[in-house]
């Protein structure tokens, strides 16, 4: 037990990596809160265009959705950070994983409110445009709340998911988390800065997972 | 547009990497082929179990479950391969990221197979208890065909993400088609064996995606 406790939860080793994972912590609140915030406005604007229902823009909209759900997102990072220096675009690690992230948020979200947008009676579009409300009008205050409603339960399961996948960013040098404990780690020659990232990960995540449930038994629909 | 194609559609260094593609590739079907199952038997034991009368046990069931949903992947992964070797049992690659896997989508695949298992109604349990089947011949027989039956698009999804989730395996240098398509960029200095893993995992992907999206709307739909 000394022994595991000298390797795994190293007093020493902890007190030294700290103040890097909890630097990396902020980091990855940043970076988290910057995909969902451009991932789900996207995703929502997307979906808005396409209820325009301009063929080419649909077709597009719909490419852009698959591809991204398609591909992993350790692939789309690598290409963005490794690949596209080839040819002149550079950008950090940083930025990278989160125009990856906030992408992939971005099509998973269109996917779902535009399926929530469909699931909107078609009553409700022509009730709402007869009392002579504009398109526009009809959209923003009759269907997208009723829209938004069913939308919340998958919504926010998917985006726990997808902000989960900042982790990626220390395969390109982001000073989150992961890489602060994985290169305390390498330093040490010790998991001692594993262990304590791994806490940090369960400190922020525990209540978002328990915030997720939450929001799947408030928003259930009673059958 | 010239550039473009030399940098990210090179045909010569396509040809010269594609023996390490293809080995990669297979790497990940087999990865694939052993990860999804494993995680899938999992996610049952964990449903059922969860169901016991026994309470400590299903305690320990609900933490186990919040626990690996809220490490991001890739912290499990490196924490197991880099961690474990600590504690005297040096894992070879393959078996680190099926045992990560294992811990992970065991977890997702519970959360569905539960739901699955709560969607069916008592009635079906008393029906099938009073033909004198027993509790074991009942979830066997009756309601796990039923449960699965009811969360088939969420099953899919899930395996969709775990395949995808695959690529991560090469940052513990697991020679998968992630991992190759890097090794051969080094190799080459060029950025079209990337660019050819992407658009290997969008080709055998991209059904299931089509597949997935149809699933969503009607489910959404529904409400």
């Amino acid at each position: 037990m000394g022994k595991f406790t000298q390797t795994f939860l190293n007093w020493e080793v902890m007190a030294q990596y700290a103040p890097k994972i909890a630097e990396g912590f902020v980091v990855t609140v940043q970076l988290a809160l910057l995909v969902v915030i451009a991932g789900v406005a996207s995703g929502l604007v997307l979906a808005l265009v396409r209820s325009f229902r301009v063929k080419a823009l649909n077709l597009l909209i719909v490419a852009f959705v698959d591809v991204l759900r398609a591909v992993p997102p350790l692939v789309l990072i690598i290409i963005l950070y490794f690949a596209l220096p080839t040819v002149g675009v550079r950008m950090s690690g940083f930025v990278a994983t989160w125009l990856a992230l906030s992408a992939i948020l971005a099509a998973f979200a269109e996917e779902i409110f535009w399926a929530g947008i469909l699931a909107v009676p078609r009553g409700q579009w022509e009730a709402a445009r007869s009392t002579g409300l504009s398109f526009v009008q009809a959209m923003s205050q009759v269907i997208l709340p009723q829209a938004v409603r069913i939308t919340i339960p998958p919504l926010t399961n998917r985006t726990i998911a997808i902000t989960k996948g900042t982790a990626l960013g220390a395969t390109v040098a982001v000073g989150e988390i992961l890489y602060q404990a994985q290169t305390g780690y390498s330093f040490s020659y010790n998991p001692s800065p594993l262990t304590l990232g791994a806490i940090a990960y369960l400190i922020l995540f525990i209540p978002v997972v328990w915030f997720g449930r939450w929001v799947e038994t408030r928003f259930a629909w009673k059958r | 547009m010239e550039t473009l194609i030399t940098a990210f559609f090179n045909f010569e260094i396509l040809r010269e990497t594609a023996p390490y593609l293809w080995a990669g590739f297979k790497m990940s079907a087999l990865l694939t082929l052993v990860v999804v199952p494993l995680g899938i038997a999992g996610g049952l034991a964990v449903a059922l179990i969860a169901r016991t009368q026994f309470r400590p046990l299903r305690w320990l069931v609900v933490f186990y479950v919040d626990l690996f949903r809220a490490f991001p992947p890739l912290v499990l992964l490196m924490f197991i391969a880099f961690g474990l070797p600590f504690t005297g049992i040096d894992l070879p690659a393959f078996a680190a990221v099926a045992l990560a896997f294992l811990l992970n989508t065991s977890s997702y695949y519970g959360e569905i197979f539960r739901a699955g298992i709560e969607s069916i109604p008592r009635g079906q349990f008393e029906a099938a208890r009073s033909t004198g089947l027993g509790a074991a011949q009942t979830m066997a027989y009756i309601i796990v065909p039923q449960a699965t039956r009811n969360v088939v698009p969420d099953l899919i999804s899930n395996t969709l993400e775990v395949v995808k989730l695959t690529s991560i395996a090469s940052v513990v240098a697991l020679p998968e088609l992630l991992y190759a398509a890097r090794q051969a960029q080094s190799v080459t200095y060029n950025a079209t064996p990337i660019i050819a893993a992407g658009i290997i995992y969008l080709v055998c992907l991209w059904p299931l995606v089509r597949l997935l999206s149809r699933f969503e709307h009607r489910q959404i739909a529904l409400h």
